[in-house]
């Protein structure tokens, strides 16, 4: 039972704050719950699915978000599987609607992790109650520390660079030049990077991405019902998801949970790597993207140092890559995994303006959630215009 | 008393030690290091948990390690708001690769940053940091 072309994002909507200390992480989920439903000619009478997830959220947040909405919804998923939460709950939406549990289901999130001052990077390192904190936490690991390691192993197999890594970030920061509402739009070169204090070693201040505020939501139905919207339908052709941990203490940590969940998504998708026209990959950090490249397979482990430069990741480069310049530079509000999800679907639409992709006719979105150096999980998404 | 001080003085992270994973902590305390091999699949684990996750079978036996190993993949960590931490910096975060074959997140000691090489032999170091908890951290081996 195909889930291929079942489904279409048909509204999306990123909140344009970057530092909203008046408003609350609610009223941002909301306002851009608006925003999608306007997007999409939809509204909020027609939803019927709500999925939601977030760092400022208690265990049951989903009820207390459905109260404040007054949503009543026939299904809910608040899956927090870090950052690619919102990846995930766009896949699991159009699973649910192809399944007949919902017919409109939207995808929202929303934070105030820079007006609330959250050290999201660098603060104690999770919340310490499972079981394989008691060996971890006493370190004092960061996510960037996590990220890290993955980062020194990787130079250590591989000769990997850091003007190699540094690049990414630049090209971020080129994409986040041609966004109205990026936070840092100031062009940076391979030196400023390399120039940045160490945050943990090897990476620097600017191989870490940043901190905002911010929100977004993204608003899924039936193909069927997609046809008759506002929008042009931006079709569903596969997913996948997954975790890697630490594996009873037997982990490969360069081998990372895209290598499962993009298989699986090119496979339920039907299409290669050739057909895609651009991809949105979470750059928590630099080495999140190196990474993460290689182990969806647009490059073999070990070349990602090549493959990420020499301009393939921009707009207008061979694979583009996160053209509204990233969590490195346009928005991080704790978690993206939503941004993903609307800027490949703005740029399968042609609505990106000065950084639009050329003929972009299949996109990809791989969330990361969590630490690639501990234990995180990944989400892919494919999707077309066609 | 002297070791009501200490506990309290003492700022950074403590595990939650429950029955389960008791008799590695307190191993630790006795400055011994234990690893679970299954009785039945004979896979090893770690950290310790009951069921083997490789075929579910309850029946564990506990083998001591010999507490060396070398260094998988480290970072020297500059920034940390975290209580204790932020007091302690710079500090180095590593996944240890034990000779048994199982990897653990430790801190490397007695060592400077600018030493700390990955696949450089490495020792436990038994911590005993507060009268109830003895933290495993390594340090070049000697």
């Amino acid at each position: 039972m195909s889930l291929s072309r079942k489904t279409a994002v048909v509204g999306v909507y990123e909140h344009p704050t970057r530092f909203a200390p008046d408003k609350s992480m609610y009223q941002i989920m909301a306002e851009s719950i608006r925003g999608a439903l306007d997007d999409a000619g939809l509204t909020i009478k027609d939803v019927d699915g709500i999925c939601a997830a977030g760092m400022g959220m208690s265990a049951m947040g989903i009820v207390g978000f459905c109260d404040y909405m007054n949503l009543t919804p026939n299904f809910m998923d608040s899956t927090n599987i870090g950052g690619a939460s919102f990846v995930a709950h766009t896949a699991h939406a159009a699973a649910a609607i192809h399944a007949g549990l919902c017919n409109v289901a939207v995808v929202a999130y929303g934070s105030t992790a820079a007006s609330a001052r959250v050290a999201i990077g660098t603060g104690g390192g999770g919340a310490g109650g499972d079981p394989c904190d008691q060996y971890e936490l006493p370190y004092g690991p960061t996510t960037v520390g996590a990220y890290a390691m993955i980062a020194q192993r990787h130079m250590h197999e591989y000769g990997t660079r850091p003007e190699q890594l540094a690049e990414i970030a630049v090209t971020m920061r080129y994409h986040a030049s041609l966004n109205p509402v990026a936070k840092y739009r100031e062009p940076i070169t391979v030196d400023d990077v390399l120039a940045s204090r160490i945050i943990s070693s090897p990476l620097h201040l600017l191989d870490c991405c940043i901190i905002s505020d911010g929100g977004g939501a993204v608003v899924v139905t039936s193909a069927e019902r997609a046809r008759d919207l506002k929008k042009k339908p931006v079709y569903i052709l596969g997913v996948g998801e997954t975790v890697r941990h630490a594996a009873r203490g037997q982990r490969d940590f360069l081998e990372i949970a895209a290598a499962q969940s993009g298989r699986l998504a090119f496979e339920r998708a039907g299409v290669t790597h050739k057909d895609i026209d651009m991809a949105m990959i979470y750059d928590s950090f630099t080495i999140t993207v190196l990474t993460t490249l290689e182990n969806l397979g647009f490059c073999q482990r070990g070349e990602g140092g090549d493959f990420v430069t020499g301009g393939r990741l921009r707009y207008d480069g061979e694979l583009p890559l996160n053209t509204d310049g990233g969590g490195l530079s346009s928005n991080h509000p704790g978690m993206r995994g939503i941004f993903l999800v609307i800027e490949a679907v703005k740029q399968l639409r042609g609505e990106c303006g000065p950084r639009q992709v050329k003929d972009c006719k299949i996109a990809l979105a791989h969330g990361t959630g969590g630490a690639l150096g501990t234990r995180h999980s990944g989400a892919t998404l494919i999707m077309t215009n066609q | 008393m002297p070791q009501e001080k200490e506990a309290r003085t003492y700022r950074k992270p403590l595990p939650h030690i429950d029955e389960e994973m008791r008799p590695w902590w307190e191993a630790l305390q006795r400055h011994e290091l234990y690893v679970q091999k299954c009785r039945d699949c004979g896979d090893l684990r770690f950290h310790p948990r009951a069921l083997c996750p490789s075929c579910l079978s309850p029946r564990t036996e506990w083998l001591r390690a010999k507490g060396t190993g070398k260094i998988y993949t480290f970072t020297t960590t500059y920034q940390n708001q975290a209580s204790g931490f932020r007091d302690s910096l710079p500090y180095t975060l590593a996944w240890v690769e034990l000779d048994e074959g199982l990897k653990l997140l430790t801190n490397i000691v007695d060592c400077s940053p600018e030493q700390v090489r990955i696949n450089m032999p490495v020792e436990a170091v038994f911590d005993d940091v507060t009268p109830e908890v003895t933290l495993l951290k390594f340090r070049p081996a000697r």
